[in-house]
């Protein structure tokens, strides 16, 4: 059996999974900030925290398994990136501690609080910048090794255009993955006003993710021309699906109609980008030190994991099911007349 | 004492896991707290006890989250810090630090689920169901993660040769000699915990005049659990006890400074160590430890001093040992003398001097879970993995540690703060009759 295969391959669909629920939690933060100051709050941020609340914990671990995952499968990883990304990954936990408990704090305590509201709208855009980091240095030409010490190179990575546009197509990725969704799930609440202000959203920031993409592969071709080469001539086509994709998504909004299979075209636009940005990064996971092939972990352990794996699956697919089928897809309870 | 990147990087774990384990242990506890208290309130159709549930699992919320939060952190401190020990780790013990996130996974979402759907379902039990995934998450993921801690102490499941290992078997490095003892005590320990902390704030409203029939019932639950589970933990803490004896003697024996091997040898409470390393001012009781260590007056305990002096843990762990005993029993008599007095109805038990006790005990318990861990961890040291891994190869070569201490003692200082700011807020306008009333309004 090829784990390593396996391994990156669920690794990477745990990262998607974040990607998306992540996207639509640190979305939400800004856009509640955002009405908050504007006193539309009262219009979307009901509908916000009856979606977030039961959730956004459930968030929080799909990161926390990608992270724990990657350095099981991938042991070399935890060598390089632990070393490496000490004061970027300090700043991503910190900024995902203040988000989390603020939330909890502003939303589970006793009172609504428009500086807590503030925090989390606020780390709701710099941690998606923050962990972007991760990805950025995957790329090479940020760590310098030399007597076994890896040292980051902090300011390679801050005067990279790479990394700039990197930072702001997650920024802007985020807020549109959000918009989009929240249009859905306003829609299924039958909150005309909500559906109104968001489908704006939705809309503006539907530009800005297109021409962040292009940067980012501008950039790429500058910073890592073989990885540029990979991706425009063996997965083109998954690039290619995924401007279909967006633009399905984007026509739908605009006509307002099915909202829900908008969202799901934005999830198959940000699918194939994702993968196929995966795909054509192989074999390399950090390059030029970590390859796929090279640094899997142990035969013994490779298969507990998968197997462990697997189990694992079987009961989480049906618990994150019925938490859907009680949050998501339960009429009365989005539309907040069950509680 | 040197502040070079491995001691900062020593100092900034210890940090966070203490403040971690803060809201872990509350955790692991709480659920269990509210799955007695629903049960009971459906059984005996007792909205005091229903209502009882649902403020433990309000203020469970805050605690939770911080207890998420700094949970995260950990995880990915561990690679950030320990970057050559975690590359290990993946080799080996990967498996149960991965089961965890499964487990705290399933509870993630159960919680949320259960948090969400009081009046949800038509039959009670349905959602008293629902405690059951998350006490099975929370004590799963409490079973995992001390795993791979006991792993730390007793590695098995590979071979080295020429610095390379082979042969591993990452189901053995799960089944190490220290984890059944470990995993028994932590979650005995978190249930205990839980149990006294709730416990003392009933305690607190009772003593603040708030004698009402919530109070009194909610302490009676609470002092009640915190007996039963203080029974558990001195028994597995004996088991532990004994397991040190035999496997990881020196932590034993740096703990109650015992340095000759000897039979019949005396267990050392409290005391100090003079300039010449002379036991001074100590409770001497003889032959005991020989007993705590394998049953019999005659047992022989191994001293330190067959360790090697560059692989001793350093001796102040003995006031930890002290201090989470001592605890131990303390809970153990209030919550007995309590239950005693209960039982006799011309006694009262809500007599002040037990109530401060048992307000005492709370905050204690706390005092005793990091102690024990105190104890735990550096009772092991100088080994990060002991016998293979010394923790000055294992630490990060970044000069950087210093700055991101300062940070997270700053964010766990401000988030101690909220979470108890908070937590007072909720409750301190929203007395348990007040909300009784409007949530039960046709109640007997």
């Amino acid at each position: 059996m090829n784990y390593e295969l396996i391994g990156i391959t669920v690794l990477w669909t745990f990262l998607y999974g974040y990607l998306i629920v992540a996207s639509i939690d640190f979305g939400a933060g800004f856009f509640a900030y955002y009405a908050r100051i504007k006193k539309k709050d009262h219009l979307i941020n009901d509908l916000i925290s009856r979606y977030l609340s039961p959730v956004w914990e459930v968030t929080n671990v799909f990161f926390v398994f990608f992270f724990v995952g990657i350095v099981g499968f991938f042991p070399a990883t935890a060598y390089y990136y632990g070393t490496a990304l000490l004061i970027p990954g300090s700043v991503a936990l910190i900024l995902i501690a203040i988000r989390g408990s603020f939330y909890a704090f502003n939303n589970y305590g006793s009172r609504d609080s428009t500086f807590y509201l503030f925090l989390y709208g606020a780390t709701g855009l710099l941690i998606p910048a923050s962990l972007s980091t991760a990805l950025t240095i995957s790329e090479g030409g940020f760590l310098d090794e030399s007597d076994g010490n890896v040292v980051f190179l902090a300011n390679e990575l801050f005067t990279s255009p790479y990394s700039w546009s990197v930072v702001f197509l997650s920024i802007v990725s985020v807020l549109f993955i959000s918009a989009t969704f929240l249009t859905y799930y306003a829609d299924r609440a039958d909150d005309q006003q909500a559906r109104k202000t968001l489908r704006q959203f939705a809309l503006f920031w539907s530009m800005p993710t297109i021409v962040a993409s292009l940067l980012v592969f501008m950039s790429l071709q500058m910073h890592n021309p073989d990885h540029y080469d990979k991706a425009v001539t063996e997965y083109w086509w998954m690039f290619g699906l995924s401007l279909v994709c967006f633009g399905l998504a984007s026509w739908f909004i605009y006509v307002e109609r099915h909202y829900g299979t908008a969202f799901i075209m934005v999830m198959l636009q940000f699918f194939f980008a994702f993968f196929g940005y995966g795909a054509s990064h192989l074999p390399y996971i950090l390059y030029p030190y970590i390859t796929l092939h090279e640094n899997v972990t142990n035969e013994a352990m490779a298969l507990a994991l998968v197997t462990a794996f697997i189990l694992g699956l079987l009961l989480l697919v049906p618990s994150l099911f019925l938490l859907m089928r009680l949050f998501l897809f339960d009429a009365d309870y989005v539309k907040g007349k069950k509680k | 004492m040197e502040l070079d990147g491995v001691m900062l990087s020593r100092m900034l774990t210890a940090m966070t896991l203490m403040f971690h384990i803060i809201f872990a242990t509350i955790g692991v506890g709480m659920p269990v707290m509210i799955a007695i208290a629903e049960f009971i309130g459906i059984k005996r159709n007792d909205p005091y006890y229903l209502l009882m549930a649902r403020r433990w699992a309000r203020g469970y919320t805050i605690t939770v989250a911080v207890g998420v939060v700094t949970g995260t952190i950990i995880g990915l401190q561990l690679s950030l810090l320990w970057p050559s020990f975690m590359e290990v780790a993946g080799q080996i013990i990967a498996l149960p630090l991965f089961m965890e996130t499964f487990a705290f996974f399933f509870e993630a979402i159960f919680l949320g689920i259960y948090l969400y759907t009081w009046d949800r379902f038509k039959g009670k039990w349905t959602h008293w169901l629902l405690t059951i995934p998350v006490m099975i998450g929370s004590s799963a993921s409490a079973l995992f993660i001390t795993t791979v801690n006991a792993f730390m102490n007793t590695p098995q499941g590979f071979e080295l040769k020429d610095g390379e290992m082979i042969n591993i078997d990452p189901i053995a490095a799960m089944l190490n000699p220290a984890m059944p003892s470990k995993v028994l005590h932590v979650v005995a320990t978190s249930y205990v915990t839980s149990a006294a902390i709730l416990a003392a704030i009933a305690a607190f409203a009772i003593l603040k005049g708030r004698r009402g029939q919530y109070e009194q019932k909610a302490l009676r639950l609470t002092v009640a659990c915190t007996f039963v589970f203080s029974l558990l933990i001195s028994i597995t803490g004996d088991i532990s006890a004994k397991f040190l004896a035999d496997v990881q003697p020196e932590k034993l024996a740096a703990a109650e400074w015992h340095f000759e091997t000897e039979k019949g040898a005396d267990l050392i409470f409290f005391g100090t160590l003079n300039e010449d390393g002379e036991i001074e001012n100590e409770i001497r009781i003889p032959k005991v430890l020989s007993f705590l260590a394998g049953n019999s007056f005659e047992t022989e305990v191994i001293g330190l001093n067959e360790t090697p002096e560059d692989e001793r843990p350093p001796l102040w762990i003995h006031y930890m040992f002290d201090t989470m005993v001592s605890i131990g029993m303390f809970l153990m008599a209030t919550s007995t003398i309590f239950v005693l007095m209960d039982r006799v109805k011309k006694w009262n038990a809500l007599n002040k001097p037990l109530l401060l006790a048992i307000l005492a005990s709370g905050p204690l318990a706390m005092v005793a879970i990091e102690a024990g861990w105190i104890l735990a961890e550096v009772g092991r040291q100088p080994w990060i993995m002991r016998g293979y891994m010394k923790v000055a190869e294992a630490a990060t070569t970044s000069d950087s540690v210093g700055l991101t201490f300062v940070l997270f003692a700053l964010l766990y200082l401000v988030l101690g703060i909220m979470a108890v700011v908070v937590l007072i807020k909720m409750f301190k306008n929203s007395p348990a009759e007040v909300e009784l009333e409007k949530r039960f309004p046709n109640r007997g």
